[in-house]
C-alpha cells in the first residue's frame, strides 16, 4: 500500500487516515500500470469514479430505468422523479436559487455551444464578444462560429508575463465597452490553473449590459462554487472531472436570461406544441433537452455531488491548494523543469503545466507511464495559449481530493529519470 | 505489453539527437505543412523529383523525439529512390504501424525504420510515426505523382 504523508503538517489537507479511506472508494487506485502503482495526476481531464457513484448508477438502471417525463407509469415516474431531483441536488450545490435553471447537457463542451449559438442569435455586425487567449479550445470555438455567423467581432484578454489575465491591458484599450454583448472566460484555467476573478470581471461586463458566461469545468470540481457570488450569468461545467460519469454536462444560466433564449437542438420533449408550420418551445429548462437526456448519468451526477458534500468542498479546495502548493514547491527543485506561470500557489486551482528541458512532453509522457504514472502532454485543447507562450507543446499535472504528496513524490521522481534518460543517451 | 520506455531504441535516439537531411533545400517541387492535432508536433516537408526519382527531401519539424526520428530515418531511406520504390516503402512502412506489433517487418527492405515497430503497440504514438510520411506522400500527391495514390490501400 502507499503510504501518505500530510501536507504542511497535516492541517492544510485530510489527515492521513481520512485520505487513505477516502482512496478505498475508488477501486481504480488498486490498479497496477506496467507493476507500478498507478498514479494518477490527470484529473483536470477526468476524474476517477467513486464506487458510491458507480453502485448507484447501476441499482437505478437494475430497478428503475424508463424514460423519462414521456412515461407514465410506475418505472417513469420513478425516473422522472430521480432525473430532475438530480437537477435539484445540483442547483443546490452550486447555489442557483431555482432548479429549472439548471440544462442538462452532455458536456461543458455543448454547454458552451448553447450559450454561443442561443446568445448569438441576436448579435450582429459591429456587436463583439470578448474571451481569453487562456481558454480551452471549447470556450473558443463557438464564439468563433457565433461570430462567424452573425458578423460580430470577436476579441481576448491577454496575460501576464505571470500567468494573469491581463486586465491593466485590457482596460486601456477598452476591450469590454458599449459594443460587448458576451463576455466568457474561464473560471480556472486547465493549463495554467490560473484561478480568474470572475466577480470582478462580471462586474466590468454588466457596466455595459453584457451577458457574462464563466466556464467551470476546472472551478466547479475543486471550489465551493455560489453563481451569486461569481456574479455570472451562465456557468458550464461537466460531470465527469468532478467525480460523475462521462455524458453528463451542465449549463446553468439565470431564469431572466433562459427565458429570452430560442431552443438550441429541435426535438422531443423541448417543444409545447407542434404544428407542421412551426411549433412552439417549453420553458426552461426543457427547451434546451431536446430528445431522450442521459438520465443515468444526471442521476449519477446527482450522487458524485452528495459525495462531494459528505467531504466538503472547502476541505476539497483546501486539500488540492495544499497539494499544488507541494508540487510547485517539488517541481522547482529539478533542474531542467520549467513551470508555465503562476508559479504560486494563490489564486490557482490544481492544474500545472511545466516543460522539461530536451524532452518533448510526449516522450515524457510515455516514460512516465511506464512507471505507473498518468499526466497529460500535449497542448491540453488550448492551442492559442501554447502559441502566445512561445512552446509547441507542455506536460500537465493535475491532481483532486484523493492525490497523495506521495504521488506528488513519484511525479518528480519520474521527471527527474525521464531527464537523465535522454540526457545520458541522447547529449 | 512491453515497457512504454522500450520505444525508444537507442537507433531512435541517435536520429533524434542528430537528425538527417534537416532543414529546407531548394529546389523542391512541393511543399506541405502538417500538423499531429492531439499534441501539436508539426512538420513542414518538400519533396524535389528528378525524373521517375525522389531527388531530395527535406523538412522543418517541431516534436517529439518519435516523430523527429521517424522524419530523418524516413529521408535516409527515400532520397534517390524511384517512385515506385517510395510508395512500396510507404506501403512496408504503414503496415508495420498498423500492425500493433504483431508482423515481422521486413528489414531488407525498412532498415533502420524497423525500429519503429516497437511504436506500433502504442496506438497514441503511431501518428507521431506516420507524420512525415503522411506528408511526404500528401507532397507527391500534390506533385502530380500518379504512384502517390496507389501509397493507401
Amino acid at each position: 500500500m502507499r503510504a501518505t504523508t500530510a501536507v504542511s503538517g497535516g492541517s492544510a489537507t485530510h489527515n492521513e487516515t481520512a485520505l487513505l479511506a477516502l482512496r478505498a472508494d475508488f477501486p481504480i487506485f488498486s490498479r497496477k500500470i506496467y507493476d507500478h502503482p498507478l498514479v494518477y495526476l490527470d484529473s483536470a481531464n477526468t476524474s476517477q469514479k467513486p464506487r458510491q457513484v458507480v453502485d448507484a448508477m447501476m441499482q437505478f438502471t437494475y430497478t428503475h430505468n424508463a424514460n423519462i417525463a414521456r412515461a407514465m407509469h410506475t418505472l417513469g415516474v420513478e425516473a422522472t422523479a430521480a432525473y430532475e431531483e438530480a437537477r435539484a441536488k445540483i442547483a443546490r450545490f452550486i447555489g442557483a436559487e431555482h432548479a429549472a435553471e439548471v440544462v442538462f447537457t452532455k458536456n461543458a463542451s455543448e454547454s458552451l455551444n448553447l450559450a454561443a449559438y442561443t446568445l448569438g442569435a441576436t448579435l450582429k455586425p459591429g456587436d463583439e464578444v470578448v474571451i481569453s487567449v487562456m481558454e480551452h479550445h471549447s470556450n473558443i470555438v463557438p464564439w468563433q462560429l457565433a461570430c462567424q455567423r452573425s458578423g460580430a467581432k470577436l476579441r481576448w484578454f491577454d496575460i501576464t508575463t505571470d500567468g494573469r489575465l491581463d486586465i491593466d491591458k485590457a482596460r486601456s484599450v477598452n476591450l469590454i465597452n458599449e459594443r460587448t454583448k458576451v463576455v466568457s472566460l474561464a473560471w480556472v484555467s486547465n493549463t495554467l490553473g490560473t484561478l480568474n476573478p470572475i466577480a470582478a470581471l462580471a462586474a466590468w461586463a454588466h457596466q455595459y449590459g453584457a451577458v457574462m458566461v464563466a466556464d467551470g469545468a476546472q472551478g466547479v470540481p475543486q471550489l465551493p462554487t455560489d453563481v451569486n457570488v461569481l456574479g455570472v450569468d451562465m456557468l458550464a461545467f461537466t460531470g465527469h472531472k468532478m467525480l460523475g460519469p462521462t455524458g453528463i454536462g451542465v449549463l446553468w444560466g439565470r431564469s431572466s436570461l433562459l427565458e429570452t433564449l430560442p431552443p438550441f437542438l429541435g426535438g422531443g420533449e423541448m417543444i409545447e406544441v407542434v404544428r407542421m408550420e412551426s411549433s412552439s418551445y417549453a420553458p426552461p429548462p426543457h427547451r434546451f433537452e431536446a430528445g431522450t437526456p442521459p438520465i443515468v448519468q444526471a442521476y449519477g451526477l446527482g450522487v458524485a455531488v452528495d459525495y462531494l458534500n459528505s467531504v466538503g468542498m472547502e476541505n476539497i479546495a483546501r486539500h488540492e491548494h495544499a497539494i499544488t502548493a507541494y508540487a510547485l514547491e517539488q517541481l522547482r527543485t529539478v533542474a531542467g523543469v520549467n513551470v508555465i506561470p503562476p508559479t504560486t500557489s494563490d489564486s490557482r486551482g490544481t492544474a500545472v503545466s511545466f516543460t522539461l528541458a530536451g524532452v518533448h512532453p510526449h516522450d515524457l509522457m510515455q516514460l512516465l507511464d511506464g512507471r505507473g504514472i498518468a499526466v497529460r502532454g500535449g497542448h491540453h485543447c488550448a492551442r492559442p495559449l501554447h502559441e502566445r507562450l512561445g512552446i509547441q507543446a507542455s506536460t500537465r499535472l493535475s491532481s483532486y481530493l484523493y492525490t497523495t504528496t506521495d504521488e506528488i513524490d513519484e511525479l518528480v521522481a519520474g521527471v527527474v529519470f525521464a531527464r537523465d534518460f535522454f540526457a545520458g543517451k541522447v547529449r | 505489453m512491453n515497457d512504454p520506455t522500450s520505444i525508444y531504441q537507442q537507433i531512435i535516439l541517435d536520429h533524434y539527437r542528430e537528425k538527417h537531411h534537416a532543414g529546407l533545400r531548394e529546389p523542391y517541387n512541393t511543399e506541405v505543412h502538417h500538423v499531429n492535432p492531439s499534441c501539436g508536433d508539426e512538420v513542414t516537408l518538400r519533396v524535389a523529383l528528378y525524373g521517375d526519382r525522389v531527388s531530395d527531401v527535406s523538412y522543418d519539424a517541431l516534436g517529439c523525439s518519435i516523430s523527429q526520428a521517424s522524419e530523418s530515418i524516413m529521408t535516409d531511406l527515400i532520397i534517390g529512390r524511384s517512385l515506385a520504390e517510395t510508395a512500396m516503402l510507404y506501403r512496408e512502412f504503414k503496415k508495420m504501424m498498423e500492425s500493433a506489433g504483431r508482423l515481422t517487418p521486413n528489414e531488407d527492405l525498412l532498415q533502420d525504420a524497423i525500429a519503429f515497430n516497437g511504436v506500433a503497440q502504442f496506438p497514441g504514438r503511431v501518428k507521431c510515426a506516420m507524420l512525415g510520411w503522411a506528408a511526404l506522400r500528401d507532397a507527391l500527391l500534390r506533385a502530380g505523382v500518379s504512384e502517390a495514390v496507389s501509397m493507401e490501400g
